[in-house]
């Protein structure tokens, strides 16, 4: 099935209506959306657009009122069955009384995975988010970015071909922020999994994606997507070029240029 | 003794106390003891002998007790008597006795602290699984708490004996048990409920991304997460049983335990004013044995009671 191979998410008119038929919340609507096999892909907007609901539904922790939804040519239920995907959200989410490796080794030891294979894959994993030296710790010994380390080295346990992050880097300091985003951009290469990455940052959204989906609210949709083709091996330096700040605008106009519809409401 | 609320977890505490050196903890609990000992000399003292009355000798208001040998003995006159005979020439010393009834009662408050803890647990999980049950469940497990334990108490003793006459042997201490899980139940089944519904929504999130089943989550998530809120309530489950079970001795009339010695050794009392004291001691001793292995229980789950980790 090549098709299943080459797109690791396809949403056709997906919506999500939240409440009663009386008072209902249009989440998300008529969202049409194709993520290819490895590719980066941001989801920006302000609040109230559905960024994170669509991640949600990619993820099976909630099923859309409309449309149809695939996970590399599955359902996404089966895709979380399968482990298709890693997941990481804003808080590290780290169970407190697990070391650093029990907490990156949970999800193997939940599919059986034999402890010794666990081990090994849980050290090289805190080998590459840069913790190495802090297996033995728990949580509450490390800091935020640490902690978001770990998480991340979490959603990789299972070798997951596809990333959904809702916005990981959110609670962390700048200086934090960026040098998470340089690891990420290392780590998406090293693994070739396709990211779903939510965010409100636009420089973040830019620095890391290789599409940025612009999401607008009431009712959730997509307003635009821009390709932002820098490639993958992005540097430091990227930060500085006149061209990042270029898609930073273009970014920019994209979210504010597309007048919110009940502004004159007011 | 600190109150205790059932459900509030101790989150974050690594240190002894309030950073507290082990032996100053000691030192504090010893300056306790002695603070006590010496209120008591020092009221029975300066107190007048027939204390204050308000009113008339006769019908009026006690506000302030007698200080008298026979009302108040002295501390080490109550010590001593610890190691004089029970009663009369060829009984075994004071201490002993207490002791033996301290060790009946204590194990039958084991039995019914573990009675209380299983059956508590068991409603949490079947509460936290289904909110119906929660619903139905969570008001008679209140209610229940209210009914008195004298009037409880010869329910019970009756349908033991019927069981025993019946069925099988049923020997009165497990309806002591029974009466002291009675109230013991009650704080781990408020306790565990909160503490299994404490994780996070992202930790089940987390669950279900994993297509972690339920047996999976409950055990390396809820149970885990609910040790904070678990351990206030198994002491204060210990400290319903003793009492449940002291109490419960009293009622059906079982012999043997501590709660029979206190009444017993109490009629004594002006006879031998320093005698109903050593059951007393002997309940103190027992609270604090019982809430000291709560306590060794606790210190051995410590890696659950990390506090939450900082977002």
């Amino acid at each position: 099935m090549t098709a299943s191979e080459s797109t690791a998410v396809r949403a056709t008119g997906v919506e999500r209506v939240f409440g009663t038929a009386k008072r209902s919340v249009q989440a998300l609507t008529d969202v049409h959306l194709e993520v290819a096999a490895g590719e980066f892909v941001s989801l920006i907007g302000p609040s109230g657009c559905g960024k994170s609901t669509l991640m949600r539904l990619i993820a099976d922790l909630d099923q859309p009122t409309g449309g149809t939804l695939e996970v590399f040519g599955k359902s996404p239920r089966q895709a979380r069955l399968d482990q298709d995907y890693g997941i990481a959200f804003q808080q590290s989410g780290l169970l407190p009384w697990r070391t650093v490796l029990a907490n990156i080794a949970l999800p193997l030891e939940l599919h059986g995975v034999p402890s010794a294979e666990r081990s090994k894959r849980a050290a090289e994993l805190a080998e590459m988010v840069g913790l190495g030296d802090f297996g033995g710790r728990y949580p509450d010994e490390l800091s935020g970015g640490m902690q978001q380390r770990v998480a991340i080295a979490r959603s990789l346990a299972t070798q997951p071909k596809l990333l959904l992050m809702d916005e990981p880097f959110g609670a962390l300091d700048e200086m934090t922020r960026e040098r998470m985003q340089t690891e990420l951009i290392r780590i998406a290469k090293e693994t070739a999994a396709a990211v779903v990455f939510v965010t409100h940052s636009i420089p973040e959204a830019v620095y890391l994606s290789d599409r940025v989906v612009v999401m607008s609210p009431r009712p959730g949709r997509i307003t635009q997507v821009l390709e932002v083709p820098f490639g993958r091996d992005r540097g430091e330096t990227l930060r500085e070029a006149p061209e990042f700040f270029e898609r930073v605008t273009a970014v920019r106009e994209a979210l504010h240029g597309t007048p919110v519809e009940r502004a004159n409401e007011r | 003794m600190t109150a205790t609320d059932p459900v509030a977890p101790a989150p974050r505490r690594r240190t002894t106390g309030a950073g507290m050196p082990r032996w100053a903890v000691w030192a504090w609990g010893a300056a306790g003891i002695v603070a006590l000992v010496l209120l008591w000399e020092l009221y029975k003292l300066l107190g007048p002998a027939d204390g204050v009355v308000i009113g008339s000798e006769r019908d009026g208001l006690r506000i302030l007790p007698r200080t008298h040998d026979r009302a108040m003995p002295h501390v080490w006159t109550m010590v001593a008597r610890l190691f004089e005979a029970t009663s009369g020439a060829n009984t075994p010393p004071l201490w002993l006795t207490v002791a033996g009834g301290v060790l009946t009662t204590l194990g039958i408050a084991a039995a019914g602290w573990v009675i209380g803890v299983a059956v508590g647990m068991l409603l949490a999980l079947v509460m936290q699984r289904w909110r119906i049950a929660e619903w139905g469940l969570l008001p008679w497990i209140v209610v229940s708490q209210t009914v008195p334990l004298i009037a409880f108490a010869p329910l019970v003793s009756r349908i033991g004996n019927q069981i025993d006459r019946n069925l099988f042997p049923w020997p009165g201490w497990i309806s002591v048990a029974v009466i002291a899980s009675y109230l013991a139940f009650f704080p781990v089944a408020i306790g565990a409920l909160r503490g299994l519904n404490a994780p996070d929504a992202i930790h089940q999130d987390l669950m279900r991304s994993y297509a972690a089943g339920y047996r999976q989550s409950l055990f390396k998530l809820r149970l885990p997460a609910a040790v904070p809120y678990l351990l206030p309530a198994l002491r204060l489950a210990a400290a319903n049983a003793v009492v449940g079970a002291v109490v419960a001795e009293v009622s059906i009339g079982m012999r043997g335990g501590l709660g029979r010695m206190l009444l017993q050794l109490a009629q004594s009392a002006s006879a031998d004013p320093a005698l109903p004291w050593a059951p007393i001691f002997g309940a103190v001793l027992l609270g604090l044995i019982a809430a000291g292995s709560v306590a060794l229980l606790g210190a051995s789950l410590k890696t659950y009671r990390r506090g939450e980790a900082q977002v």
